[in-house]
């Protein structure tokens, strides 16, 4: 299964408002 | 909503968020308020739990008890071995109490500790609500 990872975190975080669902950050260093 | 920062991208997203070290996970409730996290390489099952736990705190705070006495009964059934499952077992009966009023849920919380998770912190912090 693929996860959708939105890169924009305030894009993110009015969608979560919107649909009332939590939000999840993943802050990492793995090389791009 | 699954968002991804990384360091290199977004240096100062990290800073606005507090986030100190990779890989570190945040939970946040849907108006952006952290309500869970933790860093570090876990697992599977440890993460798995740990985010969970982020969903039931998210649940608690916003004072759904009944759904986040089903999460947190859920991490303890699903994932015994986890990391997250003695907090969770302590957070449902604070989760019931909360529900119903009623002490006795509390109470019941410890004598499930006295089965599982013994030496643990959570089952310190129960052990007041002995009768």
């Amino acid at each position: 299964m693929s996860i959708a990872w939105n890169k924009d975190v305030d894009a993110a975080l009015a969608q979560a408002r919107t649909a009332k669902r939590p939000l999840l950050i993943d802050f990492n260093a793995a090389p791009m | 909503m699954p968002v991804k920062i990384h360091i290199k991208e977004q240096p100062k997203t990290f800073e606005r968020f507090g986030a100190q070290w990779t890989p570190t996970i945040q939970v946040l409730d849907p108006d952006g308020t952290k309500r869970h996290q933790f860093e570090g390489f876990l697992p599977p099952d440890d993460f798995l739990g740990q985010l969970k736990l982020g969903l039931a705190h998210s649940a608690f705070a916003r004072q759904q008890w009944k759904e986040a006495e089903s999460r947190y009964d859920d991490i303890v059934k699903t994932l015994p071995d986890s990391d997250a499952a003695p907090e969770a077992l302590y957070w449902a009966g604070v989760s019931r109490y909360k529900s119903s009023g009623d002490p006795t849920a509390l109470q019941q919380t410890t004598e499930a500790f006295k089965i599982h998770y013994q030496g643990s912190t959570w089952a310190k912090k129960a052990s007041v609500w002995a009768k």
